[in-house]
């Protein structure tokens, strides 16, 4: 098994206008995902759904020490809405799951292979 | 490299891989296995050339992987199915697969497959891509670097994959045809690539039997090779298809094509591979150019367009109707405008519109048709071409 970061990338809009239908309808979409995800004998690993954008502090370290501003550090159209941690079998796996993912973009990383210990 | 070392190399590669578990090293080993062949050969071959190679390559990697056993600890490539022993006749075709992966860039599907498969080297393919060879190096690199990082596998597709994945190897092998059929700097063909696209399409042929689409490629490359002799006169200048001398095409080659191009439109599925062949194979079997079937052109178009609509292949299926009987040629003008957007920078446009302007005896508008194509157009035959074309229409200018 490979270990991947599926990072979703949506138009923020969502946190506008979903009610607490919209939010309960979001919530199934993922859980319905993460049951795919087993069914195809990958595993789900962990994951979080992020609060939006403008609420991110990105923390700059330069020569002069740290430096504090407010938001992404990317400021995109489409933001970071949440992540999954996904084993796989492979990368072709991988991208079969991340078609089913429920989310408009969604980056597919391979987590870095460290020596244990 | 001669025909041996050409055909040999994507086989010692992939066992190679296979057998390290490592792209890198499987490349390095294979090149050193080519030079020693280079070295002892003349002294005596083999009776199994592709066999001494690969044997060669393989100790090679073994002797490194012994001696950099400390420093190295890298992902191993991912070899599917798992529990396979030992290289196998379709190690070539994984590692076909692994080159043109969707999941690489297409640029890095070809200078990959360029390197790794025909064993092209990184200043030739830094030629064929019109780029540079740092570019290229880093570019094959990173793409190496990916397949280790991302776990792209070493594997065949699976049949629901099958035809979507195999498209694009096709569309990999094509575009090496095309780069080797529309010539380097200075001639307008490249013997040596148009051969390794011809081999390439040969080993998909001969790998995935039950495939209609290889054997359409393979079709469609043959077709365009009969032509080759043909194409530059004995000054060596560009002759289009229209003022080709016929008889100087290559009949076996025609002869070939056409089995297969048949064979691949036998099948249901009528690919866009099949139906250019079917396009390759209307023109070559066409007396004159006079006598060319154009309905049946049109509808070949038509078809391809339905499966594969592109703005080239509209250009091309403007051009083919506006040479039926009583064609709308204002019309047709009308069309290639439209495409204007969608094909900027693409000589051949300009040269459609010209050739249109002409028929329609608008020279004034024609020559600054050709002017524009001359501006797009690198390559000195091409360019010779249409300079000529350029003049003759204005012989007073």
């Amino acid at each position: 098994m490979a270990r991947y970061v599926f990072l979703m990338y949506d138009a923020e809009d969502w946190y506008d206008t979903a009610d607490e239908q919209g939010v309960a309808d979001e919530m199934r979409l993922h859980e319905e995902f993460m049951a795919a995800v087993e069914a195809a004998g990958a595993s789900v690993v962990g994951g979080e759904a992020l609060e939006r954008s403008s609420t991110a502090s990105t923390v700059r370290r330069g020569e002069s020490g740290a430096l504090v501003t407010d938001g992404p550090f990317a400021d995109t159209k489409e933001a970071l809405g949440g992540f999954y941690v996904i084993d796989a079998p492979d990368l072709d796996a991988a991208l079969r799951l991340a078609e089913l993912c429920p989310a408009g973009n969604v980056e597919v990383r391979p987590v870095m292979d460290l020596p244990e210990g | 490299m001669d025909e041996v070392f050409r055909t040999a190399w994507p086989a010692v590669v992939a066992s190679t891989a296979r057998l390290t578990g490592d792209l890198d090293l499987a490349e390095d080993c294979a090149q050193e296995a080519l030079e020693r062949a280079l070295r002892s050969w003349p002294a005596g071959e083999p009776d199994n050339r592709t066999g001494w190679l690969t044997t060669t390559a393989h100790r090679i990697a073994l002797d490194r992987l012994r001696r950099e056993a400390t420093l190295r600890r890298k992902l191993p490539l991912l070899v599917e199915p798992a529990g396979e022993d030992g290289p196998g006749p379709t190690d070539p075709l994984r590692l076909v697969f692994t080159c043109c992966h969707p999941a690489l860039a297409p640029e890095s599907q070809v200078a990959l497959t360029l390197r790794l498969v025909c064993g092209v080297d990184v200043p030739a393919i830094a030629a064929v891509l019109l780029s540079g060879e740092a570019g290229v190096a880093r570019r094959i690199t990173r793409a190496k670097q990916k397949i280790a990082a991302a776990r792209i596998p070493f594997r065949v597709p699976d049949d629901d994959e099958l035809p979507a994945r195999l498209d694009a190897v096709l569309t990999v092998v094509h575009l090496v045809h095309t780069a080797g059929h529309r010539g380097s700097a200075t001639a307008l063909r490249d013997p040596d690539l148009t051969g390794r696209a011809t081999e390439l399409a040969r080993m998909l042929v001969r790998l995935l039997p039950g495939e209609p689409e290889p054997r359409a490629l393979l079709a469609l490359v043959l077709l365009t090779e009969a032509r080759g002799p043909a194409r530059t006169d004995s000054a060596g200048d560009l002759v289009l298809l229209a003022d080709q001398d016929r008889s100087r095409w290559d009949r076996a080659l025609i002869h070939e094509g056409l089995t297969l191009a048949v064979s691949a439109l036998r099948d249901g599925r009528r690919g866009r591979f099949a139906l250019q062949a079917g396009i390759a194979g209307i023109h070559a079997t066409a007396r004159s150019w006079a006598e060319t079937d154009w309905p049946k052109l049109v509808t070949t178009y038509e078809a391809l367009m339905r499966v594969w609509p592109t703005p080239v292949v509209a250009l091309n299926r403007t051009v083919a109707r506006s040479r039926l009987e009583g064609a709308d040629l204002r019309g047709a003008l009308r069309e290639l405008d439209a495409l204007a957007p969608s094909l900027a920078g693409y000589p051949y446009l300009p040269v459609a519109r010209a050739d249109v302007l002409v028929r329609l005896d608008r020279p004034e508008e024609a020559a600054a048709a050709y002017d524009e194509a001359l501006a797009l157009t690198a390559n000195p035959v091409e360019r010779r071409f249409l300079i000529r074309r350029r003049t003759d229409l204005l012989p007073g200018a």
